[in-house]
């Protein structure tokens, strides 16, 4: 079976190599990494501004340049954490930790280096681990009926709510929110109009593109307008400052294996964020490490691990994406939504019924990485200016792509009404300390979610315990079913010992609205 | 209510707004047709997310801490910030529809970028000035943007 997955790989190379798909996979990286530089904007911006792009293109290159912008930004958020102290990307916050001291010993071209390498290492083993796990989860999914789509999906949704940062009940909350924005529109079963409150632009439902843009672009303008605080950082890096040392190098190489390997187990799991991954990245590697006092100083170890988990996460995180259909986080739900929109259906028949489309993805990883090297080691210098781009002209600009992006989706203005709604709708709700993401994942699940709840029990007729007699189902129930048990285990435990230590000795501020 | 008041007091807030989400959502999906469990309706899945929704909204009620505890900064409103953002978006649905292309790219750069208070006026209208210029390249000569240039209702 791996002799199979290879020749598939093989054919994937051929498939992201084609001029057309390798020059649009290179957009998407720079692209990507150029937005991820810029204060204050993360892959779910950057995605969904360029979004309304792919709808005009063939699947395989859309496909391809939204990932190459995912990862890319990822890569950009790196170098504003460790050079400015700005984790303007929640994933990057524990970078900050180290990173930044290390920028401050003069050592911010090394910690680049090492982020970069740790990188590279781990969406390697990721992509490994992508291309051997892959074929045998589409092999246990193609026993899949119904019933067991909507368990994992509720599995997905349940752990994807609670196991971000900040209160579970509000980020469940905000995901029942997301699915009943997606039961908007016309009920594909029955023709009927739902919450369109007479507005005929809504018979289609919420546009994904301005849902997204309004949670993560405007409300995050609306949240930062005036707060943002004036970078006067004047760094300056050359070629020469990024390669790590022998020494160093053989520092960071354990950390960054490490790191990978919690990346890889984070990804298999649904609903976990990328920053709780990178936060149990560094906090174990603060536990493994002889003289924990160095971290937060500005120790290597602490920029390699987390870097490296938040890589290998973000390949793992495809393999349910496609092969399930379930997203893991935000990010893969708008790829979902954009694959859906394509009028691919992504699940187990996507690896066989479009090969191409699969093993084309994943070679471009592994192509787009190696273009990020090559592109960061030369454009670091013009990363580093565009980190110093004043907040005060960057969002006026985005607001305008913002527009622009959202009426061109469907040639309607209307859609810009709803940037707008749900831009306030986000900040209110973030002012108030709920999560947002979750919204986007309830969203773009919602539709499927509910079609597949009817059938299930269309085919039961009407009998709800079948979602505990067929085997696969009841695990994914019992699972969702543990998974409240120990949330409210933690609450009660938490409440008797109230005002405890916070977990990593010091409190960073994050957004939790971005997880 | 004041807004030093709203900080204190975000998981009652947050609860609240849930809470009518919830009950909105099921009152209105009641007017749909519900069915059976075996013949479900169109209203059956929202109705049933409403109720959930709405009983997840008086569980936080219910477990809100007070956020004193948390220390929380006295919340600032932003409102020449929040005016201007909404004001760009709308500006630009408008005069999209009556103005065309550029005036509404340079309305809307050009009042949002008055939303910070660090724009001067001259900054403002150079920005917005350059992003029209953008705009005409990229979207409307390169991309082919649907949108007239200049339109007049």
């Amino acid at each position: 079976m791996i002799g199979q997955s290879l020749a598939d790989l093989l054919h994937g190379f051929g498939v992201a190599l084609q001029p057309e798909n390798l020059i649009w996979s290179f957009f998407g990286v720079l692209v990507g990494n150029l937005i991820g530089v810029l204060p204050g904007m993360g892959a779910l911006s950057a995605i969904s501004m360029l979004l309304p792009l792919t709808y005009t293109m063939h699947p395989v290159p859309a496909v391809l340049m939204l990932a190459g912008i995912f990862y890319g930004s990822q890569y950009g958020g790196a170098i504003g954490a460790i050079l400015l102290n700005l984790p303007c990307h929640p994933p990057h916050a524990v970078t900050c930790l180290d990173g930044y001291p290390l920028t401050l010993k003069g050592k911010g071209g090394t910690a680049l280096g090492i982020a970069m390498i740790s990188s590279f290492v781990a969406a390697s083993i990721g992509i490994i681990v992508m291309i051997i796990a892959s074929p045998l989860l589409v092999r246990i999914a193609f026993k899949f009926g119904p019933a067991e789509i909507f368990s994992i999906m509720l599995l997905g949704l349940l752990a994807g709510s609670t196991m971000a940062r900040g209160s579970p009940l509000k980020g469940v909350a905000m995901t029942v929110i997301g699915l009943l924005i997606g039961a908007a529109g016309t009920d594909v079963n029955s023709g009927a109009l739902r919450f369109t409150f007479g507005i005929t632009n809504l018979d289609d439902g919420v546009e994904l593109v301005a849902l997204a843009l309004g949670l993560f672009g405007v409300a995050e303008f609306l949240r930062s307008v005036n707060r943002m605080a004036v970078v006067g950082g004047t760094a300056k890096m050359r070629l020469r400052d990024m390669r790590p040392s022998r020494a160093e190098l053989r520092q960071s190489l354990m950390p960054m294996l490490r790191g990978a390997a919690v990346g890889t187990i984070f990804g298999a799991m649904p609903g976990t964020g990328p920053t709780i991954t990178t936060f149990i990245a560094y906090a174990l590697e603060r536990r493994l490490a002889k003289d924990p006092e160095r971290f937060g100083r500005g120790a290597l170890e602490g920029v390699a691990a987390p870097e490296a988990a938040s890589h290998s996460k973000t390949q793992v995180d495809f393999i349910p994406t496609m092969s399930l259909g379930i997203p893991g986080d935000p990010v893969m739900a708008l790829i979902l939504g954009a694959l859906l929109i394509q009028g691919i259906q992504p699940g187990p028949e996507l690896i066989t019924d479009h090969a191409d489309l699969f093993w084309g993805l994943i070679a471009s990883f592994w192509i787009g990485n190696v273009l990020l090297m090559v592109l960061n080691v030369p454009l670091i210098g013009i990363w580093v200016k565009l980190l110093q781009v004043p907040y005060r002209y960057l969002f006026p600009s985005a607001l305008f792509f913002i527009a622009i992006g959202v009426y061109s989706t469907n040639n309607d203005l209307f859609g810009i009404w709803e940037v707008l709604f749900f831009g306030l709708f986000g900040a209110v709700f973030s002012a108030l300390d709920f999560p947002i993401a979750p919204i986007l994942l309830g969203f773009v699940l919602g539709p499927l979610v509910e079609e597949n709840f009817r059938r299930a029990l269309l085919l039961s007729h009407g009998d709800i315990m079948v979602l505990v007699q067929r085997p696969i189902s009841a695990v994914f129930i019992a699972a969702s079913a543990l998974l409240i048990v120990l949330q409210i285990f933690f609450r009660l435990r938490g409440l008797r010992k109230e005002r405890r230590e916070g977990f990593f000795g010091r409190k960073i501020l994050v957004d939790p609205g971005l997880e | 209510m004041t807004l030093a008041g709203f900080a204190r007091r975000k998981d009652f807030i947050g609860g609240v707004l849930v809470l009518l989400l919830g009950l909105g959502a099921a009152t209105q999906s009641a007017h749909y047709d519900i069915g059976s469990l075996r013949r479900m309706g169109p209203g059956f899945f929202p109705l049933a997310l409403g109720v959930i929704l709405a009983a997840l909204g008086v569980m936080i009620l219910l477990t809100g801490r007070r956020a004193s505890e948390e220390a929380s900064a006295p919340y600032r409103p932003e409102w020449r910030g929040w005016a201007c953002i909404c004001a760009s978006l709308v500006a630009f649905i408008v005069l999209g529809r009556y103005g065309g292309l550029a005036p509404a790219t340079f309305a809307t750069v050009f009042i949002a970028a008055l939303g910070d208070r660090q724009n001067s006026l001259r900054q403002a209208l150079v920005l917005a000035l350059s992003m029209c210029l953008v705009c005409v390249v990229v979207f409307w000569w390169l991309l082919q943007v649907q949108l007239p240039l200049f339109g007049w209702g």
